[in-house]
């Protein structure tokens, strides 16, 4: 188990330094720098204007200087004027030093956020935790929800509930974010009234009921078919094996089959598809979060990669592939753990 | 300014649709009179789950091949009366209506939804094909030889899956990107794929026919120089097919997606069956490597490839709707769906009737798909 660990993390660290590399590469394409400094001079400026406000921040060093520079392996330059010699800081909202300083991802500093002019960890953190709170209520409505119709649908396959369960879930696995918002917007925002249509409010922390049902409830539709199909299918094949007829011919009722020894092997396959669901959770809390104007993660990526905010961006790919690697390996580690039968090497 | 009831509205679209109907009357007939013959696509279409799937998918189909005569009014057209105009409205100078009615810049909603399937059925297809090849031209080797082969491949795959793919598309799918010769070198590779793919099939296959050999090679030579013509370098010699860049942007963007997706599955299959008789019977024979492969493993494998196909066109359907919706890549007039929400869901709680046709073409479109893999899988398990 401790040589598996070993090894994983070891093949975590790789791709994040491998990934990191290409994001760096990406935003430091030429276009991408121009969008930049258009973003950060005044309107109008000429291209001598752009390449010299580059230069002077540092943006012209070689690309590996600056890669490790990011990464804490290379001392971060301060901008030093080319006439007086005097160092200044490069970005002064974020109080860079003035000297050179190891000071990178390895010493925890993220950088420095030019869309937002504010230090990248000072913005992300909220984001982030915003967007934690929606994936916890995501979580709490999905999870129930989709394991009831998977395991109602399972427990007698071919029966009507099984097949008008099943028809349920297949059109909720079809229906992309960006329809089922607009589909329960327009149901219960525009015509019932019932509900609110943004959840600009439910960021300045009051969470209510009224504007946070509509982000969670879009999130959760897509992953809670998926899920109730993988439980489903588990079930159909827990209630075929031997040990369930057995405890049906010893003469127990169907309920308590049901619970006392189908329900517990039923759910190992489950878990495994939740935590690898993650990955596409992520894509949708983007779309949820521009369509309801929640300030969460997905919508400070959206306003990074607008202006191309070279070190926001790199600290929301660096932050989505921990959670997608982490979840991996909990689904890894976890699937052993539930199932005896499975060993690790 | 005159309308159309509610009943005549659908009427009319009814009629509209009419070459839609005819052509899936036929189609969905003649396979259900033929079905004991059609092998597995019979018991598919007899099924009802899979009739509903074929009937969708073949609804948005043929609803884009003769989209030129279904659609009202040019689908970038505008007139400035309607803007907005309710369901039914009557353009007072060609005296057509406006079935769906108008949206915020006053183009035809319905004749917009249905230029749209042109846009989805085009690119999803086609996108996933490419990363199919890619798929199994890397999953099968790394599958059969193991080792040092499948370290690398599975590393690099776990890498791109391992990348949400909202940040793939954002730095991949820019304006900006355009300028760099990043878009149309990973385009080059990718369509290098199909090429090679049948390639080494045929060199395989046919190595005791030279004739049959030299013919079907000539045959994927000019079919590859043709594709590399028209997409990577947008010069179709015949000039019957455009492809701007962006569009190529768009292809090569979503095949990164879901190649890493299929190699997995190919690799697994293969995994699988790689420990079957008959590969040994031909391994014993001296049949190459390749050999193997393509002609033993991969046509066993094809009952799950094909199910994941479908399930793969739809999830790609979802990708470029999300693309449409971040408004990354497509022309901002482009009639596709994902640009559609994305404008209309701006004034929903105004106007309802921009936002909900183009949604739900795409959700019903990918519910057929989804449909139609989950009644061929239960089908081939029947076998």
């Amino acid at each position: 188990m401790a040589s598996f660990l070993a090894r994983r993390l070891g093949a975590m660290l790789l791709t994040m330094l491998c990934l990191t590399l290409v994001v760096f590469y990406l935003v430091n394409l030429e276009p991408n720098l121009r969008k930049l400094a258009i973003s950060q001079t005044e309107m109008h400026a000429s291209d001598q204007q752009l390449e010299s406000w580059l230069v002077k921040n540092g943006y012209r060093r070689p690309f590996l200087e600056r890669y490790a520079a990011w990464l804490g392996i290379w001392p971060k330059q301060p901008n030093i004027d080319p006439k007086t010699g005097v160092a200044t800081p490069r970005f002064s909202f974020c109080d860079e030093p003035k000297t050179p300083k190891f000071s990178g991802v390895l010493q925890g500093d993220l950088g420095c956020s030019t869309h937002f002019r504010t230090r990248v960890v000072d913005k992300l953190g909220p984001a982030v935790e915003a967007t934690a709170i929606l994936m916890f209520w995501v979580f709490v409505v999905m999870i129930p929800t989709a394991l009831a119709i998977g395991v109602i649908a399972g427990m007698r396959e071919g029966s009507r509930a099984d097949r008008a369960l099943s028809i349920l879930s297949i059109v909720t696995t079809s229906t992309p974010e960006y329809v089922s918002g607009v589909v329960l917007t327009i149901v219960f925002a525009a015509w019932l009234g019932w509900l609110n249509g943004s959840a600009a409010q439910a960021t300045e922390g009051h969470l209510s009921f009224y504007n946070f049902a509509l982000p969670v409830a879009t999130v959760a539709i897509l992953g809670t078919g998926y899920v109730a199909r993988m439980t489903r299918a588990s079930m159909i094949e827990v209630m075929n094996a031997q040990y369930i007829r057995t405890a049906r011919l010893k003469g127990l009722s169907f309920g308590a089959v049901v619970l006392k020894h189908a329900l517990r092997n039923a759910l190992i396959a489950p878990f495994t598809v939740i935590m690898l669901l993650f990955p596409w959770l992520l894509t949708g809390v983007v779309i949820v979060e521009v369509m309801f104007r929640y300030q969460g993660f997905g919508q400070a990526l959206v306003d990074a990669a607008g202006d191309n905010d070279i070190d926001l961006l790199l600290a929301c790919s660096l932050v989505s592939v921990v959670v997608v690697l982490l979840t991996q390996l909990i689904s890894d580690i976890g699937y052993a753990w539930l199932n005896p039968r499975i060993r690790v090497h | 300014m005159q309308f159309l009831s509610p009943g005549e509205i659908v009427l009319r679209v009814l009629i509209q649709l009419i070459p839609v109907w005819l052509s899936l009357a036929v189609i969905l007939g003649l396979s259900l009179v033929f079905r004991r013959k059609l092998g597995l696509y019979g018991h598919v279409v007899a099924s009802g789950v899979g009739f509903a799937g074929l009937f969708l998918v073949g609804f948005w189909l043929f609803a884009a091949i003769f989209a030129r005569h279904i659609e009202l009014f040019d689908p970038l057209g505008q007139i400035p009366d309607l803007q907005f105009a309710s369901p039914g409205a009557i353009d007072p100078h060609s005296h057509l209506p406006y079935l769906f009615g108008g949206d915020k810049l006053a183009r035809d909603v319905f004749g917009r939804v249905i230029a749209g399937a042109r846009i989805v059925l085009i690119i999803a297809p086609l996108a996933t094909l490419l990363a199919l090849s890619a798929g199994i031209m890397l999953g099968l080797p790394a599958g059969y030889f193991g080792g040092r082969v499948d370290a690398v491949l599975s590393f690099l795959a776990n890498m791109v899956l391992a990348f949400p793919i909202i940040v793939l598309f954002y730095l991949l799918v820019s304006p900006g990107i355009l300028e760099t010769p990043i878009p149309y070198a990973l385009a080059a590779v990718f369509f290098a794929f199909p090429i090679v793919l049948l390639g080494v099939l045929f060199i395989t296959g046919y190595r005791a026919r030279p004739e049959a050999l030299a013919l079907r090679l000539a045959l994927t030579l000019l079919a590859g120089a043709w594709l590399f013509a028209t997409f990577v370098f947008n010069a179709d010699p015949f000039k019957l097919i455009q492809v701007s860049p962006s569009t190529l942007n768009i292809f090569v963007a979503v095949a990164l997606a879901s190649g890493p997706g299929i190699f997995r599955i190919v690799r697994s299959l293969t995994l699988d069956i790689k420990t079957r008789e008959y590969v040994f019977a031909a391994q014993t024979r001296g049949e190459s490597a390749w050999y193997v492969m393509l002609w033993e493993i991969l046509p066993n494998a094809r009952g799950p490839l094909i199910v994941d196909v479908c399930l793969r066109i739809g999830y790609t359907t979802i990708l470029l709707g999300a693309l449409g919706y971040f408004g990354l890549g497509m022309p901002p007039e482009s009639p596709n769906w994902g640009t559609m929400i994305n404008e209309s869901s701006r004034f929903m709680r105004i106007y309802v009737h921009p936002a909900l046709p183009p949604a739900l073409a795409l959700m019903s479109f990918v519910l057929g798909l989804n449909l139609l893999a989950d009644a061929i899988r239960e089908q081939s398990l029947r076998d």
